[in-house]
C-alpha cells in the first residue's frame, strides 16, 4: 500500500534558511507518529510542509499520494493542522467559528456540534466570542475544528502544550481514536514521556534532518538525544 | 465559488455585526473627516457646497482603506490565514466574498455619509436615481481593487504605509469619476462627458478589477 | 559569470559597449539638434524641450511596458523563467528615472505656456499618477520575502497597473476636457511643427529607447549577479545547516 507521507532527502527553504535540510521520512496509513528533537530542529517547518504550506524546494515530497513539488495546493484540504497559532477568528463564537471552518470543509452543521460536544465546549461555552477563552480552551477549540474537517492526515504541533491534565487525556484518546478510524497523525512534542507512549513510534529531527528507521544525522551524537525508542 | 463566496462574506460581517469595528471606529471617522473639510474651508462661501462631491468621495476613499485593512488584519490575527488555505475554500470565492463584505459595509457608511452632506453642507440631493448607482458601482470598484491591493501588503512588515501607496494611485480614476457623476447627478447639470460615461467608466474599472481578483487571489495568498 | 576563467565578474559586454555607444552618439545628437533649433514665438527657448521631452515620456512608456509584458511572461506558466522577473524590475526602476523626467520636462515646458510650474494636463496627469503607481511596485519589490513571493506579488501589481491606464487615461481626458483644451502638443501651431522640430524629436525618440535599453540591459545583469550570489549563498547554508552543533 502507498505510504501517506513519502520524503527522501527534502529541502525547505524559510527565506534563505534551509530549515530542512534533507529530511527522509515514511509514514503509514493509521501509524501515530512523534517527531522529537530540540528547539530550531525543523519540527515546525516539516510539519508546515507536509500541510503544502511551505514549498519543498529539492528531493521527493509526496503526500496522500499527492506530489508537494508539482502542486503542494491539491494536498491542503486533505490535513488538519493544529499549530502554534489557533486559527480561530477573535471576534466569532466558538460555534460560528467551528461551523465556518466546517461548511468551508463541506461537512454537514452535525459535525460541527458533535465535534464541539466531543471536546467540551457544547452549551454555555459555544456561544462564547473566542478573545474571553483561556488558552487551554482556544485549544479545545482549535481541536474542534480539526475533528469537524474529518482530514485523513492530522498533523498535531505541540499539542499538549496549554492544556490541563483533563484536556491532554481527552487529546491522546482523541488521537488514539483518530488512528483507529484509519487516520494518520504526525505529531511534534516536548512532553516526553506522554508523547513516546502516544506514538507508535520516534522520529528525531535534528539540525534540519531525519533519517529512516530511528537512524540518527550524521551531526547527531546518540548522547544528544536520550530515549529515542 | 459562490457558495464560498457567500460564505466567506457571511462570516466577515458576522465579525463585523459582533466587533462592530468599522460601525464603532471607521464611520465616525469618516463623519470626522467631513467635519474637518468643513473647518478647512470656510462653510460661509459656498465652497463646501460646491465642492460636496469631492469631498464625499474623498472620505469615502479614506474610510475605504480602513476597512479594507481591517478586513486583512481578521485574516492575519492568530494563524486564521494558514487556516484559510488549509480550508478548501476556493480563492476565488474567498476574493468575491471579502470583496462583497467589504462592499456592503462601505455603502452603508455611504448612506450615513451622505445623510452627513445634506445636514453638515446644505447640499440638496437631486438627481437621486444617478447618485445611488455612481455609489454603487464605485464602490463596488473600491471593494474590488481594495481587496486585491489589501491581500497584496498584507502579511508584511510596513504594510499599513504600504496599502496606501499602493491602492490610492489606481483608484484614482474612480475618485475622478465618481466624483464627476455625483456633481452631474447634484447639479441637474449635463456637463460635456455625462454622467452615464462616467458611470461606464466605473463599470469598467469594477469589471477589471473583479475579473483580475478572481484569476490573481490565489497566487496572493500564498505568502508566509 | 560564466564566460571564461580569471574575468571579473561584471555586466558589461559587447552588446551593452554597442548600445552605450549607440545610445551616447544618438544622445549628442539630440541636443545639437535640438539646440540648432530656431527659438518660436510663442514659447521662445524652451520650445527646444520638444528634442527631448517626448523622447523621455516614449521611453517612460516603453519602460512600463516592457515591465507589464515580462510580469505577464513570469505570470503565465509556460514562459515562466526567473530572467522575466529580473527583467520586469529593472524595466520598472529605469521606467520611474523616465517617468520622473518626463515630469519634470514637462513641468519646465509648461512653465512658459501656463505660466505655473503644475498644471493638471491631462498628459501630465497621467504622467504623475504612472510615476506614483511605478514608485508602490518599487516599493512592494523591496519588501524582503521569498524571491517567488516577491515576483508573483510584483507581477501581480506591475499588470494590475497596467490594466488601470487606460481607464485613467480616460477619466483624466475627460476630466479636463471640462476645463480648458487640452495638451502641450495642440500649443505648437502647425506651421511650427514641421521639418526640423519633427526630426528632432524623433531623434530623441531613438536617443531614449537606445539610453533605456542600455540602462536596462544592465540592470538586469546586476539582478542576475545578484541572484546567482543567492544561490552560492543557499549551497554555503545549506551545509551549515547540516553540520549544526546539537544540544539537548
Amino acid at each position: 500500500m502507498e505510504p501517506v507521507v513519502h520524503l527522501r532527502a527534502a529541502v525547505c527553504l524559510l527565506g534563505r534558511f534551509p530549515a530542512l535540510a534533507g529530511v527522509d521520512l515514511e509514514v503509514d496509513r493509521g501509524e501515530v507518529v512523534l517527531l522529537r528533537g530540540p528547539n530550531g530542529a525543523g519540527k515546525t517547518t516539516l510539519l508546515r510542509a507536509l500541510a503544502g504550506l511551505v514549498p519543498v524546494a529539492e528531493g521527493e515530497a509526496f503526500v496522500l499520494g499527492r506530489d508537494l513539488r508539482a502542486d503542494r495546493q491539491a494536498v491542503r484540504s486533505l490535513v488538519g493542522l493544529l499549530g502554534h497559532a489557533s486559527g480561530l477568528y477573535e471576534d466569532l463564537s466558538v460555534s460560528d467559528n467551528v461551523s465556518f471552518w466546517a461548511r468551508a470543509a463541506r461537512r454537514p452543521k452535525s459535525a460541527a456540534d458533535g465535534a464541539l460536544a466531543r471536546v467540551g465546549l457544547d452549551g454555555r461555552l459555544a456561544a462564547v466570542t473566542v478573545s474571553r477563552l483561556s488558552a487551554g480552551q482556544r485549544r479545545r477549540a482549535s481541536l474542534a475544528v480539526l475533528l469537524a474537517r474529518d482530514c485523513p492526515l492530522w498533523l498535531l504541533d505541540e499539542p499538549h502544550a496549554g492544556l490541563d491534565a483533563a484536556g491532554r487525556d481527552l487529546l491522546d484518546a482523541i488521537v488514539r481514536g483518530a488512528a483507529d478510524e484509519g487516520r494518520t497523525v504526525v505529531f511534534a512534542s516536548h512532553e516526553l514521556d506522554r508523547a513516546v507512549a502516544l506514538a507508535d513510534r520516534t522520529v528525531v529531527v535534528a539540525a534540519g534532518q531525519a533519517r529512516l528507521d530511528g537512524e540518527l544525522p550524521r551531526a547527531v551524537s546518540p548522547s544528544a538525544v536520550p530515549h529515542v525508542a | 465559488m459562490w457558495r464560498d463566496a457567500v460564505l466567506v462574506a457571511g462570516k466577515d460581517l458576522r465579525i463585523e455585526a459582533r466587533s462592530r469595528v468599522t460601525t464603532n471606529q471607521v464611520l465616525p471617522y469618516a463623519v470626522l473627516v467631513l467635519v474637518l473639510f468643513a473647518f478647512a474651508l470656510d462653510p460661509d462661501r459656498g465652497v463646501l457646497a460646491r465642492a460636496s462631491a469631492g469631498l464625499f468621495w474623498v472620505a469615502v476613499l479614506f474610510s475605504a482603506l480602513l476597512m479594507v485593512q481591517r478586513s486583512n488584519v481578521i485574516e492575519t490575527l492568530d494563524g486564521a490565514r494558514d487556516a484559510l488555505r488549509l480550508s478548501g475554500l476556493d480563492p476565488a470565492g474567498i476574493f468575491l466574498g471579502k470583496a462583497a463584505a467589504v462592499m456592503v459595509q462601505l455603502l452603508l457608511l455611504e448612506i450615513v455619509l451622505g445623510f452627513g452632506v445634506v445636514v453638515l453642507y446644505g447640499v440638496d440631493p437631486a438627481g437621486f436615481g444617478v447618485l445611488a448607482v455612481t455609489a454603487l458601482v464605485a464602490t463596488w470598484g473600491l471593494a474590488g481593487a481594495g481587496t486585491i491591493y489589501g491581500v497584496l501588503a498584507a502579511g508584511q512588515r510596513g504594510r499599513e504605509t504600504l496599502l496606501p501607496l499602493l491602492l490610492l494611485p489606481v483608484v484614482a480614476p474612480v475618485l475622478i469619476a465618481a466624483t464627476r457623476a455625483s456633481e452631474s447627478a447634484l447639479n441637474g447639470v449635463s456637463l460635456d462627458v455625462s454622467a452615464g460615461d462616467w458611470i461606464a467608466l466605473l463599470t469598467v474599472f469594477a469589471v477589471i478589477y473583479t475579473s483580475f481578483g478572481v484569476v490573481a487571489f490565489g497566487p496572493l495568498l500564498e505568502d508566509q | 559569470m560564466s564566460n571564461g576563467s580569471g574575468r571579473r565578474a561584471g555586466t558589461a559586454g559587447a552588446l551593452t559597449t554597442t548600445l552605450g555607444i549607440a545610445a551616447l552618439l544618438s544622445l549628442g545628437v539630440t541636443f545639437a539638434l535640438g539646440l540648432s533649433l530656431p527659438a518660436t514665438v510663442e514659447q521662445g527657448d524652451y520650445s527646444r524641450l520638444i528634442a527631448i521631452h517626448p523622447g523621455l515620456a516614449w521611453a517612460s512608456y516603453v519602460a512600463f511596458g516592457v515591465g507589464a509584458l515580462a510580469s505577464a511572461a513570469w505570470l503565465w506558466p509556460r514562459t515562466r523563467a526567473r530572467s522575466w522577473d529580473l527583467l520586469a524590475g529593472a524595466s520598472m526602476e529605469v521606467a520611474v528615472l523616465f517617468t520622473a523626467l518626463t515630469l519634470v520636462t514637462g513641468s519646465i515646458w509648461g512653465r512658459p505656456t501656463w505660466g505655473v510650474w503644475w498644471t493638471w494636463d491631462a498628459r501630465l496627469t497621467l504622467s504623475a499618477l504612472m510615476f506614483m503607481l511605478e514608485l508602490g511596485y518599487l516599493a512592494l519589490r523591496r519588501v524582503p520575502a521569498d524571491v517567488e513571493i516577491t515576483a508573483n506579488r510584483s507581477a501581480v501589481a506591475a499588470l494590475l497597473s497596467v490594466v488601470v491606464v487606460p481607464v485613467n487615461h480616460f477619466a483624466v481626458e475627460w476630466w479636463r476636457t471640462l476645463h480648458q483644451g487640452r495638451s502641450l502638443m495642440q500649443l505648437n501651431p502647425r506651421r511650427e511643427l514641421d521639418g526640423e522640430f519633427i526630426g528632432a524629436m524623433l531623434v530623441g525618440f531613438l536617443a531614449m529607447t537606445l539610453v533605456y535599453s542600455w540602462l536596462v540591459v544592465h540592470r538586469v545583469r546586476v539582478a542576475r549577479l545578484e541572484a546567482a550570489e543567492d544561490e552560492s549563498m543557499l549551497a554555503r547554508a545549506l551545509d551549515e545547516r547540516r553540520a549544526e552543533e546539537v544540544t539537548v
